[in-house]
């Protein structure tokens, strides 16, 4: 009578790849539902139809590279990967944006390198920063938020997407652009003068930041990641603000708050930066990795030409990453001679 | 009271421990045939002292220890030895090793034993030499003999004893149940341990799953008096708390050096079952033959706790136990995070045989195929020795030696908990299992190298030293032929001819005087 042989262990916890893939899709969630709120159909059109290309090109890829690709396309990991590049996108892009911001993810930052697991770069970030350099018209090009303007509507959203001509949708520059450009203006002026600023950010974009942060929180509860990263790098990020807001002078850089609540602040934090393949391992080597982003990104913010930073700031980090690795192994039980 | 210090890491699989009513004991009885491996320890094997066709009573010994680390093995009852040969075994390997067959005659006849009548009158030597013509070793898992591992007081002064009741793999019952049937004795042999130890302090690390198992061991400590610094300390249940370096760690807060020994920080550990053989040992004189064993799982009607001879196949105890096979049926020697897959029920019970588990596919279904190692760190947060097993992994794929030595892979206890956790259902202790031989092996062949490489230097050099010799023989023979030559060219050949002339002339007047 033979019996199944197996090594140890022969049990197996409740936790897969595909539900942790698929949890962080939830989690994107509330701060969707915000950006949806506050600009329109268009980021939730990109995710769909960036998600459809996507699992398209997997399937090819997986098809091309001899692997079963059904197999691979149950980890879920291709449609974070777009859903994270489209939420990060103008809404209103045109298709062939995402289909080259997509195809750059997918492929240049994920399949060159091995596939998932393998790649040394965050892909959506990949893609991003791609289409951020090669088309920064269209990347740099966003929706006024609700209450400034009309939110485009279903059939709007569709228009910009397919039809050939470009979009014509009411356009704004968005608060990061305006504290940057800002040479007269006290702070305080500038958030009394300028529409564009809400409670303690931007109009629509505090509430996008407190959707994703929601989101992130959930995450954390569900332990899906640990607090390093996301904690070290607002914290970084609130530290470099405070010191360069200067009571708020025409010179500020504006305040933590305003840092925290804009641009992709909370979604860098804890969809972007907690991407654990391109991040550092241990949780030491998380909390530099995480605060060395925050101040990167304060520091492009306010000195740099692009609308916002955190893609740059990851990218740089994860060159960084297995340097960080190197000098913070945990110590291993039995080697910190604490009774020596 | 003394503090509980947390570990790092740790898992929390499902228990399961209540399938197997802890607590309660049935016998296994008296099988067709006992199979006793002359391996049932770490270190030498034991050699038999026994033929085929002898017979033998129950205690009698059947293969004596050799060396410093082995093992003797005792008839379990009385009957023929029927074989001396080779039979599977136990072991992950699946191979075969020798075995004495034994063939109950069902009288069940002992020799008779006796053992020491005041243990502490008696030198540690003396006490250890007992222990090690018990046969004892490991009861807990490893299987190290015992007297082997008391042996340490001679190297390293011995404070602490620890008798380590964690049992923290899930489904195992075994040293639960003993310490509910059988505290006393587990407390008399500690106290004998700890006697042969010179250790002044006694430790049970109970973890706090076991709340029976707990009141009685604290009943027995408190039973004894006031004898010396004894506790029975309670823990958090968390896998793999009763690793050995785990459980010093949260009873003391001290971690065993890399590479060092729990004697190196003054502790011993002992597992429950061993304390008790070391009781029967010293008291009664009687050697180790038998064990508690849980069978559990699913696949069996009826899973408890039984009291096993030594060298029962397992597929008696099965049949016992009410086992119907399912498909793709697994049956396991041990728990399931650390134990090994049996390919047959045709083996016996040893000595380090706690547990024999038959799930059913749902219960602990076969791993599906591994997906990609998404570097989440769970695994890294699960591991008790703080390691980064994702690192490891991708370590061990890149065959990088440099960087599995680097990154600390010999500190792997192989407790399986990363590979629990992992969300992409990577067999990782697999791959640290091959990492380790191979980095072994490697070890080995360069050793081997370097011990070639000096012999043929010394070759070499014998070599070259005796082309020297000969070479400097021969120049001295040549010398010589010169200088003789030269010596003989010296002589003028006339000159002698005519000394030789004269001398001959003059010899012939002499004898001409004379005539």
């Amino acid at each position: 009578m033979g019996f199944l042989r197996i090594t140890s262990p022969h049990g197996h916890g409740p936790l897969s790849t595909s539900k942790v893939m698929q949890t962080v899709l939830l989690a994107t969630l509330p701060g969707v539902i915000a950006m949806t709120w506050f600009f329109g159909p268009g980021t939730l059109l990109n995710i769909l139809f960036g998600g459809i290309v996507a699992l398209g090109l997997e399937y090819c890829v997986m098809a091309v590279r001899k692997r079963d690709p059904l197999f691979y396309l149950r980890d879920f990991s291709v449609l974070v990967t777009s859903t994270l590049l489209c939420i990060a996108l103008p809404p209103y892009a045109p298709w062939w944006l995402i289909v080259v911001g997509v195809a750059s993810a997918v492929l240049l930052g994920k399949h060159v390198f091995g596939g998932l697991g393998y790649n040394p770069f965050n892909p959506a970030m990949v893609g991003y920063v791609v289409l951020l350099i090669s088309f920064p018209l269209q990347m740099s090009t966003w929706a006024s938020p609700r209450g400034l303007a009309d939110v485009p509507g279903i059939s709007d959203a569709l228009t910009a997407l397919f039809a050939n001509s470009q979009y014509d949708a009411v356009t704004m520059a968005t608060p990061l652009d305006l504290m940057r450009q800002n040479t007269g203006l006290l702070v305080e002026d500038l958030y009394r003068q300028k529409a564009q600023f809400g409670q303690f950010a931007g109009v629509g974009w505090e509430w996008v930041n407190i959707g994703f942060l929601a989101g992130g929180l959930w995450l954390l509860y569900q332990r899906v990641f640990t607090w390093h990263a996301p904690v070290a790098m607002l914290a970084a990020m609130g530290l470099c603000a405070a010191a360069g807001f200067d009571g708020g002078s025409s010179e500020s850089g504006g305040s933590a708050l305003f840092h925290w609540l804009s641009g992709a602040t909370m979604f860098g934090a804890f969809f972007i930066i907690t991407d654990p393949v391109s991040s550092a391992v241990s949780n030491r080597g998380r909390i530099i990795f995480g605060a060395l982003i925050g101040i990167l990104t304060y520091i492009i913010r306010v000195t740099g030409n692009y609308p916002d930073a955190v893609a740059f700031a990851v990218l740089i980090l994860n060159f960084a990453a297995p340097l960080i690795d190197q000098y913070t192994q945990p110590a291993t039980y039995g080697h910190n001679r604490r009774d020596e | 009271m003394r503090t509980v210090y947390a570990i790092h890491g740790g898992i929390h699989p499902p228990e399961e421990k209540h399938l197997s009513h802890p607590g309660k004991v049935l016998d296994a009885g008296l099988p067709s045939e006992l199979i006793l491996p002359l391996s049932q320890h770490i270190g030498a094997p034991a050699e038999p002292i026994v033929n085929v066709g002898d017979k033998v009573k129950g205690g009698q010994l059947l293969a004596e220890s050799q060396g410093a680390v082995s093992a003797a093995v005792h008839a379990p009852t009385s009957g023929t030895v029927m074989a001396i040969g080779m039979r599977s075994v136990p072991h992950p390997s699946g191979l075969e090793n020798t075995c004495i067959s034994l063939v109950p005659d069902g009288a069940d006849e002992w020799i008779t034993t006796r053992g020491v009548e005041d243990y502490r009158a008696e030198s540690p030597q003396t006490l250890i030499q007992h222990v090690h013509d018990a046969g004892i070793s490991g009861l807990g898992g490893a299987g190290f003999p015992t007297a082997t591992k008391l042996l340490a007081r001679d190297r390293c002064a011995i404070d602490t004893l620890i008798i380590n009741g964690t049992e923290c793999e899930p489904y195992i019952t075994a040293d639960d149940t003993l310490m509910q049937v059988a505290a006393d004795q587990i407390v008399a042999g500690a106290e004998i341990i700890a006697h042969i130890l010179g250790a002044s302090v006694i430790l049970y690390g109970v973890e706090d799953n076991k709340p029976d198992a707990l009141k009685a061991m604290q009943a027995a400590v408190a039973a004894q008096g006031d004898v010396g610094d004894r506790e029975v300390m309670s823990f958090p249940t968390k896998y793999p708390s009763g690793g050995e370096k785990q459980l010093i760690e949260i009873l003391t807060g001290k971690q065993v050096p890399s590479g060092g020994l729990p004697a190196d920080v003054g502790i011993v550990c002992q597992n429950p079952g061993t304390a008790v053989a070391v009781r029967d040992a010293i008291i009664d004189g009687k050697p180790l033959t038998e064990r508690l064993v849980t069978l559990t799982g699913r696949a069996l009607g009826k899973p408890c706790n039984y009291r096993v001879r030594l060298g029962t196949p397992i597929s008696h105890l099965l049949a016992l136990s009410e086992f119907t096979p399912g498909s793709q049926q697994r049956l396991i020697h041990g728990g399931p995070m650390m134990g090994f897959a049996l390919e047959t029920g045709a083996v016996p019970v040893i000595k380090t045989t706690n547990c024999v588990l038959a799930p059913t596919h749902e219960e602990l279904p076969a791993p599906p195929p591994a997906q990609a190692c998404i570097r989440c760190g769970l695994c890294a947060e699960a591991c008790p020795a703080s390691l980064l097993p994702q690192q490891l992994y991708w370590y061990a794929k890149a065959r990088d030696q440099e960087q599995l030595e680097k990154h600390n892979l010999f500190d792997c206890i192989e407790c399986g908990a990363c590979s629990w956790v992992c969300p992409s259902t990577i067999p990782l202790v697999q791959y640290y299992r091959a990492a380790k031989s191979t980095i072994v092996e490697a070890r080995q062949d360069k050793q081997r190298a370097e011990r070639s490489q000096a012999r043929f230097e010394a070759r070499q050099e014998r070599v070259e030293r005796e082309a020297k010799e000969r070479e400097a023989k021969r120049a001295a023979r040549k010398l010589a032929a010169q200088k003789k030559a030269e010596s003989a060219d010296a002589e003028d050949p006339v000159q002698a001819a005519i000394a030789r002339a004269k001398a001959r002339k003059e010899s012939v007047v002499k004898s001409e005087d004379v005539g």
